[in-house]
Order: C-alpha cells, then sequence, then structure tokens
C-alpha cells in the first residue's frame, strides 16, 4: 500500500463517510468535505517530488491481480504525464467544495458524497495502467457528474444530464468492445505489457484491426474531449451544471478524453494514429475556430466559457496528433493550463451567478465599479485564457502552435485564428459585462468578494502566474513523459529537446 | 444395464431439493387449514425454510454428481447452479411477498406452495437430461406460474395477466411437445446425448431435414419461455398484470431456468448443427434486445418498463447463447445469476412504493422518490444503474463476459450492436433516476410506510449480491468456467 493506493482510497471512503454523516447539520458536511478534500490535495503534493525525478517511469506503481479469468489487474502508477493532471483534479476540489459553501443548499450531503467519488473516479483514470481498470474508473466518474448536473444544476438541468450520460456511455460501449477485443488477441489488460509485447513482436495487429480499434478509442475520446463534431452535449451539460459540476467537468472530465488519447490510443496504435492525424488535426483546427465563433455569439456566459472550452481542447489535440515534442508538451501543459483558467472562469461567473441570479451577459455592465476587485480577477483570468504573455495558457498555446508549425506551416497559421477569435470573445464579454453603465439589479445586487471568495480564487490566479512565469517546475516532467510517448508513435528515440523554446520565446 | 424403477438412495440423495420442495409445497397446503388466520407469517417461514434446505442439499448432492433415474435427470455443476440460483431467487421472492400479500388480504398457504412447486419445476428443468422430463418440469415450473400471475383472483388485471399467460404458454409448452414429437420420430429417442450421437452419426439415418424442422419447434418454444422476439408479445402484459412480487419472480426463476433448458439442448443435443443455429440465434438476439431497448423507452408504468428491460437482457443472455462456446455458456450464467439480483431488488422496490393495491406504478408517481425516502431511491438507483452496466455492479460484468464471449466466437457485429443497445438502455433506465432524483414528488403522494422486515432483508440481499458480484466476480465466474464444460 503506498502513496498513491491512499490517495485513491481517502476520497472513496471519505464519500462514504459524507453519507453517513448527520443530514441536518450541512455545516459539518461541508467542513468534513473541505477536510477531506484537503487532506487528499496535500497527499498528492507527496507524490510530486519522487515522480518529477524519474518522470519517464512510473513511480508508485502497485501491480496486484483483481480478477484471476479474465486477467485483470488492479494496476497503477504515476508518470510525468498524469502527474500534474493528478494533482489539478485534487487542487481544484477543495475549491469545489468551498465555491458550492453557500451555493448549495439542497441535500448538502449527497452533493459532497458525489463531489469526493467523482474526485475518486477521475484519480483512478489518471493513474489507471490497466485498460479495464481504466474503463471502470472512466465509467466511475460518469455517475458522479449525472447526478451533479441532474439534481443541482440549472433548469434544464434533466436535458443536458441525461444527453451528458448517454454521449458517454455511447462512446464506452465502442471503447470496451475494442479493449475486449485487444484483450481476445494478446491475453492481457495490462497496459504496459501490451506496449512490450507490441515492441517485442509478440502482438502484432493488422492495419485494418488496428484501425478500427483505433477508430472506437478514438470516438469514446473525442466525445469525451470534445472534439468538433462530437462537441453537442458541452455546451448544455456546462451551461445547466451548478458551479462545482461546471469547473470539475471542464477542468478535470474533459481532459480524461485528452489522457486517453494520449495515454492508450498513439501508444497502443501508432500506425493508425500517423494514418489518421490528418483528418484529426482538421477537426482540431475546425473545432478551435468553430468554437471560438459560437463564443462569440453567445449570449449566456457559461456558454460562452463552454464554447471556448471547445476551442481550447481543439488546441490539445492538434498538439498531440502533430506528433512533435513541442507539440505534445505544449498539449499536456495546455491541459492542465485549461484547468486552472476555465475553472477560473466558471468561478467567477458562478460568483456573479450568485449576486445577480442570472447568466444572461445581457443583465450585466459595470460591474466594475460596483465590485472591483472581482472584475480584476474576471480581467486576469479572461487575459490568461486569451493566452497573453506571463500567464499560463500563452505557454501551452505557443508550444502547441511550435509543434504545429513544426509538422505543417498552415496548421499554425489557421489554428493562430483562434487565439485572435478567443481575445475578440473574452475582451468582449469583458467590456459588456464589467464596464459601461451599471444597471440597477447589477448596483444593488453585486458586492465585492468576501473572504471565502478571496480563499478560493487566489489559488488559482496564483497558479496562472506561476504556470506562465515559471514553467520549468512543470515541463520537464511532462516532457519525459511525453518523449515516450512520442518515442512509440513515432517509432524511434527522441533527442533531448524538451521545451527549452519556452524559456527562449519569454 | 436392466431399468429398475426402484430408486437407489444415491439418487434419492441427488434429487433431494426437489422432493424437499413437494413435500414442504404440498405440507403448506394442508397446514395452511389448520393454522390460525393470525399466524400465517409462519407459512412464509417454512416456504422460507424449505428453500434454504434445498439450496443445502442441492449443494450437498453436488458433492456426488451424477445421473439419477435412468439418466432422466442429471446433477452435475451446471444443473447444481441453476438449481442454487433459482431457489435463492424463490427465498428473495418469498421476503418481499410476505407484507405484500398481507397488505392485499390473501395471505395464504396456497401462494408459497405454487411457489414451491414452481420451483421444483425450474430445478428439474435444470437437471433434465432428457426431453420428456425437460417437458414435465417445465409444465411443473409453467402451469404453478400461470395460477400465481392471477393470485388476486378479484383484481382484473391479475385476470387478464393469467388468462394471457397461461394461453400464449401453453401455445408454446405445445409447440415444443410438437418438437420433441417430431425429434422422437426422426431419431426414436428423447435423450439429448442420444439425439446428439445420432445427429453426429451420418449411418443413423436420421433425416437432417426432420430434425432441423424439428429442433426449429423446439426454439419456437423455448423462445416463448424465455421471452425473446418474435415471441416476446406475452412478457409486458403479464409483468404488468401480475402481483408486483410474482412478476419479480416471473421475471428471474422461470427465465432462468428456461435458459438453463434452452443451453442444455443448444450444447448438448444440437452442437454439432452449429451452423445452422448461429444465423438464427444471431438474429433473434439482436431482435430480442432491439425490441426490449426500444419499447422500453417509452414506457409509463414502471412495471411494464421493467417487462421490456427483461426482454432486453434476455436478448444479452441470447448474444452469449449464440457464441455457442464454453465461455458463452458461462457468460450466460454469470449473467442470469447478476440479473437475479438486480432485477430482484429493482422490483422489490416497486412493489413497496405501490403500495396497497399497486396504485403507484406509474413511472410519475417515483417523482421525487429520494425525499419521501431516500434509501428506497438509493437503493433502487443501484439496481437500475446494475441494469445500465455500470462498473462496480453485477450487471457490468455480466454484460462484459457476454460480449467477451461473443468477441471469442468472432460475432463482431453481434457484440458492438449489442453494446450500442446497452447504450440505449441507459436512456430509460436513467429516466427513473431521473424521476425519483430531479423531480419534487407530486402533491398528495401518501407518506410511504416503513419497509417491512422481510423486504428490507431482500433488498439488502440484492444489494450485497450486486456488489459482490460486481467488485469479485471471480466468486461466481470461476463456478460457472468449471461447470460450462460439463454440459455434454
Amino acid at each position: 500500500m503506498n502513496l498513491l493506493d491512499i490517495l485513491l482510497m481517502i476520497p472513496a471512503a471519505g464519500a462514504l463517510l459524507t453519507l453517513v454523516l448527520p443530514a441536518d447539520n450541512p455545516g459539518l458536511v461541508r467542513k468534513f468535505a473541505l477536510f477531506v478534500s484537503l487532506v487528499v490535495f496535500l497527499f498528492s503534493l507527496g507524490l510530486a517530488g519522487p515522480v518529477a525525478g524519474n518522470a519517464g517511469k512510473y513511480t508508485f506503481e502497485t501491480n496486484v491481480p483483481w480478477i484471476e479469468s479474465p486477467a485483470i489487474r488492479y494496476h497503477v502508477g504515476v508518470d510525468g504525464l498524469s502527474l500534474w493532471l493528478v494533482i489539478l483534479s485534487t487542487f481544484l476540489t477543495p475549491i469545489c467544495v468551498l465555491v458550492s459553501w453557500r451555493h448549495i443548499e439542497d441535500r448538502v450531503k449527497e452533493f459532497h458524497a458525489f463531489l469526493l467519488f467523482l474526485l475518486f473516479g477521475v484519480i483512478g483514470v489518471f493513474v489507471a495502467l490497466d485498460l479495464f481498470l481504466f474503463f471502470v474508473f472512466w465509467e466511475v466518474s460518469l455517475v458522479p457528474m449525472y447526478f451533479l448536473i441532474g439534481i443541482w444544476g440549472h433548469d434544464r438541468r434533466i436535458y443536458a444530464a441525461v444527453k451528458f450520460f448517454l454521449y458517454t456511455m455511447a462512446g464506452s460501449a465502442l471503447m470496451l468492445a475494442a479493449m475486449i477485443w485487444i484483450y481476445n488477441r494478446a491475453g492481457t489488460f495490462d497496459l504496459p505489457l501490451l506496449l512490450d509485447m507490441l515492441r517485442t513482436g509478440q502482438l502484432s495487429l493488422t492495419a485494418q484491426e488496428g484501425f478500427w480499434l483505433f477508430l472506437a478509442f478514438f470516438i469514446a475520446f473525442a466525445i469525451k474531449v470534445p472534439l468538433f463534431p462530437l462537441h453537442t452535449w458541452l455546451p448544455d451539460a456546462h451551461g445547466e451544471a451548478p458551479t462545482a459540476g461546471s469547473v470539475m467537468l471542464a477542468s478535470v472530465l474533459l481532459k480524461l478524453g485528452t489522457y486517453g488519447l494520449v495515454r492508450i490510443s498513439l501508444p497502443l496504435f501508432p500506425e493508425a494514429a500517423r494514418a489518421n492525424a490528418g483528418w484529426i488535426i482538421a477537426l482540431a483546427i475546425t473545432g478551435i475556430i468553430y468554437g471560438a465563433l459560437v463564443a462569440m455569439v453567445q449570449p449566456n456566459m457559461k456558454r460562452l466559457v463552454a464554447y471556448s472550452s471547445v476551442s481550447h481542447l481543439g488546441f490539445v489535440v492538434l498538439g498531440i496528433f502533430t506528433f512533435t515534442q513541442a507539440g505534445m508538451d505544449g498539449a499536456v501543459y495546455q491541459m492542465l493550463n485549461h484547468g486552472i483558467s476555465t475553472g477560473a472562469l466558471f468561478i467567477l461567473v458562478g460568483l456573479l451567478y450568485e449576486r445577480r441570479h442570472s447568466l444572461e451577459i445581457a443583465d450585466y455592465g459595470g460591474v466594475g465599479a460596483v465590485a472591483p476587485w472581482l472584475s480584476a480577477m474576471f480581467v486576469i483570468t479572461s487575459l490568461a485564457s486569451i493566452g497573453l504573455p506571463m500567464l499560463n495558457n500563452f505557454v501551452g498555446e505557443f508550444l502547441v502552435l511550435v509543434g504545429a508549425a513544426q509538422a505543417r506551416f498552415l496548421y499554425a497559421v489557421l489554428a493562430g485564428t483562434g487565439v485572435i477569435l478567443s481575445a475578440v470573445y473574452m475582451l468582449w464579454l469583458v467590456q459588456r459585462a464589467f464596464y459601461g453603465p451599471a444597471p440597477e439589479p447589477v448596483r444593488s445586487h453585486v458586492t465585492d468578494m468576501n473572504l471565502r471568495e478571496w480563499a478560493l480564487v487566489t489559488p488559482l490566479i496564483v497558479m496562472m502566474i506561476w504556470m506562465g512565469v515559471g514553467p520549468q517546475s512543470f515541463l520537464p516532467s511532462i516532457s519525459s513523459g511525453s518523449r515516450q510517448v512520442l518515442e512509440l508513435v513515432l517509432d524511434q528515440p527522441q533527442t533531448e529537446k524538451p521545451a527549452q523554446e519556452v524559456a527562449h520565446a519569454r | 444395464m436392466p431399468v429398475s424403477f426402484v430408486p437407489t438412495p444415491q439418487e434419492l440423495l441427488r434429487f433431494s431439493p426437489e422432493i424437499l420442495l413437494s413435500i414442504v409445497a404440498t405440507a403448506l397446503m394442508l397446514a395452511e387449514s389448520m393454522l390460525k388466520p393470525g399466524s400465517r407469517t409462519k407459512l412464509a417461514a417454512a416456504a422460507f425454510l424449505a428453500l434454504a434446505g434445498a439450496v443445502a442439499l442441492a449443494a450437498m448432492a453436488a458433492g456426488d454428481p451424477g445421473p439419477a433415474f435412468s439418466n432422466l435427470l442429471v446433477v452435475d455443476g451446471f444443473s447444481t447452479f441453476f438449481r442454487i440460483l433459482v431457489c435463492l431467487a424463490g427465498m428473495l421472492v418469498v421476503l418481499i411477498s410476505a407484507n405484500y400479500l398481507r397488505q392485499e388480504n390473501h395471505d395464504s398457504g396456497e401462494y408459497y406452495a405454487l411457489i414451491l412447486y414452481s420451483i421444483a419445476g425450474q430445478c428439474l428443468m435444470a437437471a433434465s437430461n432428457e426431453l420428456i422430463m425437460l417437458f414435465i418440469g417445465l409444465e411443473c415450473s409453467s402451469i404453478a406460474s400461470y395460477v400465481l400471475a392471477g393470485y388476486l383472483r378479484d383484481d382484473k388485471r391479475n385476470n387478464e395477466a393469467a388468462l394471457k399467460y397461461f394461453l400464449l404458454g401453453s401455445f408454446a409448452s405445445a409447440f415444443f411437445l410438437y418438437g420433441v414429437a417430431w425429434l422422437w420420430g426422426a431419431t426414436g429417442t428423447t435423450s439429448l446425448s442420444e439425439v446428439r450421437r445420432l445427429i453426429l452419426d451420418p449411418s443413423s439415418g436420421a433425416s437432417q431435414t426432420m430434425v432441423a424442422a424439428a429442433a426449429g419447434m423446439l426454439l419456437v418454444g423455448l423462445a416463448f419461455k424465455v421471452s425473446a422476439a418474435p415471441f416476446q408479445m406475452w412478457a409486458p402484459d403479464v409483468y404488468q398484470g401480475a402481483p408486483a412480487p410474482v412478476a419479480a419472480f416471473l421475471s428471474v426463476g422461470p427465465k432462468a431456468a428456461a435458459f438453463a433448458m434452452f443451453l442444455r439442448i443448444l450444447m448438448t443435443a444440437f452442437a454439432p448443427m452449429r451452423e445452422r443455429w448461429e444465423p438464427v440465434l444471431w438474429a433473434v438476439a439482436l431482435a430480442t434486445m432491439v425490441i426490449g431497448n426500444f419499447a422500453a423507452l417509452h414506457q409509463t408504468n414502471v412495471k411494464r418498463l421493467l417487462a421490456y428491460s427483461s426482454i432486453a437482457h434476455a436478448g444479452y443472455v441470447l448474444v452469449a447463447l449464440t457464441a455457442m462456446s464454453d465461455t458463452g455458456a458461462a457468460a450466460a450464467m454469470f449473467y442470469l445469476a447478476a440479473y437475479a439480483f438486480m432485477n430482484l431488488g429493482a422490483f422489490a422496490v416497486v412493489t413497496h412504493v405501490a403500495g396497497r393495491g399497486e396504485r403507484h406504478v406509474e413511472l410519475a408517481d417515483l417523482a421525487g422518490l429520494s425525499r419521501r425516502s431516500p434509501a428506497m431511491a438509493a437503493v433502487l438507483s443501484i439496481f437500475l444503474l446494475s441494469l445500465t452496466g455500470v462498473p462496480l455492479t453485477a450487471g457490468f460484468f455480466g454484460k462484459f463476459y457476454i460480449f467477451k464471449a461473443a468477441l471469442d466466437a468472432d460475432l463482431v457485429w453481434l457484440a458492438v450492436l449489442g453494446l450500442l443497445n446497452s447504450a440505449v438502455a441507459a436512456y430509460y433506465y436513467l429516466r427513473i433516476i431521473v424521476m425519483m432524483y430531479m423531480h419534487e414528488p407530486s402533491a398528495g403522494m401518501p407518506e410511504l410506510p416503513a419497509a417491512a422486515a422481510g423486504l428490507r432483508w431482500a433488498l439488502a440481499a440484492s444489494v450485497a449480491g450486486t456488489f459482490v458480484l460486481g467488485v469479485a466476480p471471480s466468486l461466481v465466474l470461476d463456478y460457472a468456467n468449471a461447470s460450462a464444460p460439463l454440459l455434454r
């Protein structure tokens, strides 16, 4: 039993314990959930040191049989690819508890139990090294999110929750079929073992097999990412979820898809990945531009941020399928950036909603005059989201664009327009909501941030700046993780060239 | 070997579960007239203990496997699995029924006696090695079930259900029997292993056409009993009309036994005709899944919805049968065990929520159940998620093994279509969860009484079964894997 196993156990145990707390004491439930999530966060920080020192390999590995026949193993481990995604999830959970402190008043116990259970599921996905275990956690993370949207969401929550569930379920059905196919060929679900077998030729997939299997996994992941044109569940789910749900959904759950691409699709099906990169990149770029254009015309803030996610995640997919070191590093880094900055955007929009009880941009205006600090935080976050240098998104997007340019210059040009468009929709949002004359309801309802709200926004702002100024704290471990993947995809050792360019770029 | 009609003690021991069940069932009918009206709970207790005893005896008999009664019956791992399964399901049904019958003022020994007779028949179905014996087991189970479906004789819905079940069921039995007769005409035997030998032996002179026609008729009868398309129409009406605990029973016990019978016939006698069966089963399995799932999408009555869902689940099991392999048989066995827990559990909750006279069986009546009774809503959600096939529940591994078996047998399209079907199924199971958790209770719903002890135990056992099979499936699967090859 190592640190990682404990890290998986605490949120699961916490979720169960939350359920047995007295129902008439919501304060206690909130404090308990906050405590558990903070403990998980602190424990997860313990992963950073050992993993970063040895990021190309799996650390904290546990590998014990779960089911004998078919051979399914509880095989978990962390490497440079998953490390920061785990920490991102544990970092955001206490913030989600805090952001729901006032907002969630109904069925507080169930809410926090689901939130902790969701954490259990997503950590599991990021650390699972057995395909089957990965699938189990993948599905397990679906259920609490469904309830979070469906019970505590806005008006059209039921439609959004069911749509979310069914989309993911359809994708997972294909993924499960593909996994079983692989198992029938190889006799194992163990990912490192499968990669070994592929390398030594014990397992070889025909081109046709490889294509169909790749496609099955790809559809499952692309739905989750979501990649254009499979994104239509996302604006609904985001738009209707409660703040904490939107944050977890955007910041963590979408990353399950992109993580799956990097962890499973590319290494297992390198030929198919290379052969199909063309149209996937085309979809990614379409998504970048389409998401941005649609975001521009959204009257609803949450939906605007949701469409901006479609655009941002397009960058991640683009980076991954350039098969360059810079692109891959940028993609993984961008997963974290998007988690921080979009999470912050949803939180700030949530704070506005708690005050004014509206998500329509038209209901706002002049917030800057009545709540200057709130506006300042929003502006910083928007700038980060746009990709202003010195803030986090810049680094990721820059690396992705470098990678895209290395692959084909046209990709970089087209994707670059997404960066410009993001400035348009974000700044326009800021202008309409925070400047200009403040209508009467805004003046009477919108107040500036209180202590609790500072406590949950500050860490996010700090991270935006840290990840923008000091990417060297994160990138080396990401690079060594992604170099492993690249070697498998390109079938050749990669030279040591981790995102050095970033340092120069700044 | 000279045929002796006097059973040896060994044979009697092998069939002690059926003997015990029949004796207790008869005793219950007699005892009822001697009991004071207030002490009817003793009858339920006696039935429960008889079933528990039958489980123990079946487990004991498994230590000494072999044929009995001139090879008419056989005790092997396969029959033991199904005997224990139907008896356990019977125990859960008894627990669910006790309070229901009291509530409907119909508490009587007759009910429990019928359940026991039916289960004895199902045990025989699982253990028969010969077509006539199979038919006797089938009828024993079916006739008791017909009566049970119409048990509340003053209730119109019950009467309709019973009549429909009886007419269509007898029709199916007739088909089955006619098939047996044809097979006998073609081969001169009703023993499954003999039939297999004669089909394999080209010099036997058995007409392939005759055998195939007989097989077709057997298939019709079996498809009826497992509610497979295109013979599934009776199931929704019967499940909806029958008393809720009986519907629970019908969806699990007789169905599991019918599948046991289906498997045995398919894997022994007709295994050599694999190529002919496969396309038929393929189409039947797919049609059953599609009809069950798509029809369930629009249902507003929970019992009817669960009936269509049970048709869809029969479709999944048929996918395992289509694979016609040992892994397929094991997957079907595991699935039926998993299904027994989750479906009985779901029906148990419906029984409780329905209230006196089953007035509240519409989907809308479940609105806001999470507020009226958080525990009931939570356990029903667990069963529904398991029926959907979410990991860490029994239903997930059930589906997993079935579709794995299908892929093993190169039935790629059937597996993919089946998996997509289970995504469709998620929709209607979610609808119930949506009702319970995301809608407010409608005004004027009566307060839900606390659940009776029996029902609570049944629910606890079902939840435990659902999770145990979902986390440690090897417990059952290893046994199923070990006993599936014994079929021949």
